[in-house]
């Protein structure tokens, strides 16, 4: 099966067919406590690490607590090749768990690539652009930390993979998880550093207290983050501190996913709002005063 | 074709304002949303004399067949409105009709002769779902007030001027007759209705973050034809009728009640492409004749 060719936007974002589209169930596959979904989307362009999907069943949307799942639901995939997504699930409401329930054949309605993902840094970080000339150099050569807490993994995963095909083999992967039911899906990622909460796998603690290491042992490093609010906040507060430049992955409710809404509003440090959908949802941590809870 | 207000549109179906945003659906899906645009006219977001920020997030509430939004109408103000928006809107093959909204009717009409003094803005829906600062009184709940604001605004721009009511309100036909008899060209509705989701932490507190919003969806599509239908008898205005439409068959129902065109707002969310979808469902709905005939003479018309 073969994708369809990827358009760019004037910003170089991958493009999105306009409207939905079908795409079938290939496989599921329980890990721990995630489910991982295997989408055939023939007709989608391969994502960019960091860009999202909107998804929503065919049938039995709408048949959960409450009547809900009303909106599609965002997804970052953890891979997207082939004309193939695959995505990481965990059941915690109305849309998650239709959607872990989701049997080889059923369909599904998918809206994206969407948003703008992951990129090494073109040209010096705002942190970097006083010293001039050897900026966008130096820049370069800045160490990748990738960051995942929790579900926030598949974008982490996209990035991962698609550094290694850009020969940036000094990239150092961060996972942090609740416990080991959790972690037991970062398993095939043998070069990663593992935290959990509980300490049942790896460190025990926060994958921020890993990352913090790491920025202790060299400092001259770029941060790649997706994770539970909580954790992204950490990981600004960490980055801010230590003048680390950082891109973070954020998660929203929305309702569109393509800027109509207006409903996926982030604070700027400069005052007003950005849409996640559009504006992020990979943005640039210096843009952030807070990664808010909602 | 359709005739609405002096315009000659292809097919009946629009966008609820606010709905859709062609400049950040341009950066989703590239130019094919210009050239394949959903609709027969394109309705702006709402667009105020000052720049605003919009609400503090939580912004959105999901519910049984709808959802709940208090977005706070975000905008950059008029004058970068039409310095950096128009301009893009230059290859939109539909007419634009553009969203304004004013703390009173001073300012609505500020704002209102703004944008009238633009010819690439076909017409000016009004968004009276606020208070008036200076009265205290919800513009569009109150028909007096209604009238008085319209009537100033009708003043100032000879542009078509189609009224947006407000579903909360006693007799939403009582303020149809007084957008029309303040010189109104057509009356849209129903604008979302006034919701306050409470927060799942259940301490009794509000989720959103200015407290209420308004419910839009299938939830709503029934009040909406009841509110169309009244209005339909009321007055003579053409009607823009919206709620709740996901499908030709609602759209056809909304016309059936009275409505001249049909907007499709909430359902653009689930699918971007809605639009189209709607219209062209209900293109073969029409050519399949009036409901019923086929199913009580299924013979006779083989």
């Amino acid at each position: 099966m073969r994708a369809s060719p990827v358009a760019r936007g004037e910003d170089g974002r991958a493009l999105a067919p306009f409207g939905r589209r079908r795409a079938l169930v290939v496989s599921t596959r329980k890990v721990g406590a995630y489910v991982l979904l295997e989408l055939a989307d023939r007709d989608g362009p391969q994502a960019d690490p960091g860009q999202f999907h909107m998804l929503a069943t065919v049938t039995g949307w709408g048949a959960g607590e409450d009547e809900r799942p009303f909106l599609p639901r965002a997804f970052s995939p953890m891979g997207s090749s082939g004309g193939h997504l695959w995505f990481m699930l965990e059941d915690v409401g109305p849309g998650t768990h239709r959607l872990t329930t989701l049997k080889k054949g059923e369909a599904l309605w998918v809206t994206g690539p969407l948003g703008a993902g992951f990129t090494l840094p073109r040209t010096a970080s705002a942190h970097e652009a006083p010293r001039g000339g050897a900026d966008a150099a130096r820049s370069e050569a800045r160490r990748p930390i990738l960051v995942a807490g929790g579900i926030g993994l598949p974008p982490i995963v996209a990035w991962s993979r698609a550094l290694g095909e850009r020969g940036r083999s000094d990239a150092v992967l961060l996972l942090g998880f609740r416990d080991a039911a959790h972690a037991l899906v970062a398993a095939s990622f043998s070069g990663a550093q593992l935290a959990t909460d509980d300490g049942s796998s790896g460190h025990r603690g926060y994958v921020t207290e890993l990352l913090a290491a790491e920025l202790d042992r060299d400092p001259h490093a770029q941060v790649y983050a997706c994770g539970p609010a909580p954790m992204l906040e950490a990981v600004r507060a960490l980055v801010t501190a230590r003048d680390v430049p950082a891109q973070l992955a954020l998660e929203s409710g929305m309702a569109c996913g393509y800027g109509a809404c207006f409903g996926c509003a982030v604070g700027l440090a400069a005052g007003g709002y950005a849409r996640v959908c559009v504006d992020g949802p990979v943005m640039d941590a210096a843009l952030l005063s807070e990664v808010p809870a909602h | 074709m359709v005739a609405f207000c002096g315009l000659q549109l292809a097919h009946p179906i629009v966008n609820g304002s606010g709905t859709f945003d062609l400049i950040a659906a341009r950066r989703a899906f590239g130019d094919v949303v210009l050239e394949q645009i959903p609709f027969s006219a394109y309705v702006s977001k709402t667009i105020t004399l000052a720049p605003r920020v919009g609400n503090p997030p939580p912004r959105l509430w999901e519910s049984p067949a709808g959802m709940v939004n208090s977005i706070g109408l975000p905008n950059k103000g008029v004058a970068a409105y039409l310095a950096e928006d128009l301009p893009q809107y230059a290859a939109l093959p539909v007419p634009l009709i553009t969203n304004v909204m004013g703390a009173t009717g001073e300012e609505l009409a500020e704002v209102t002769a703004a944008v009238g003094g633009r010819p690439e803005i076909a017409a000016i829906e009004l968004n009276v779902s606020c208070p008036n600062v200076a009265t205290g009184l919800d513009i569009g709940a109150v028909p007096a007030e209604l009238e008085a604001v319209v009537r100033h605004v009708r003043s100032v721009t000879t542009k078509p001027l189609i009224v947006k009511l407000t579903p909360n309100t006693a007799d939403v036909s009582l303020c149809a007759q007084a957008a029309e008899a303040a010189g109104a060209d057509a009356v849209s509705l129903v604008n979302t209705l006034r919701a306050a989701p409470v927060h799942p932490d259940g301490t009794g507190g509000r989720w959103l973050g200015a407290r209420q919003g308004g419910l839009s969806g299938p939830a709503i599509r029934v009040v909406a034809l009841a509110q169309v239908a009244a209005v339909a008898e009321r007055v003579a205005l053409p009607i823009i009728g919206m709620g709740g439409v996901q499908c030709g068959r609602h759209a056809r129902d909304l016309l059936s009640a009275g409505a001249t065109l049909v907007g499709v707002g909430t359902e653009s969310f689930r699918d971007p492409a809605a639009g189209v979808r709607v219209a062209r469902e209900l293109a073969a709905l029409s050519r399949v004749g009036p409901p019923g005939t086929s199913d009580r003479f299924p013979a006779a018309t083989g």
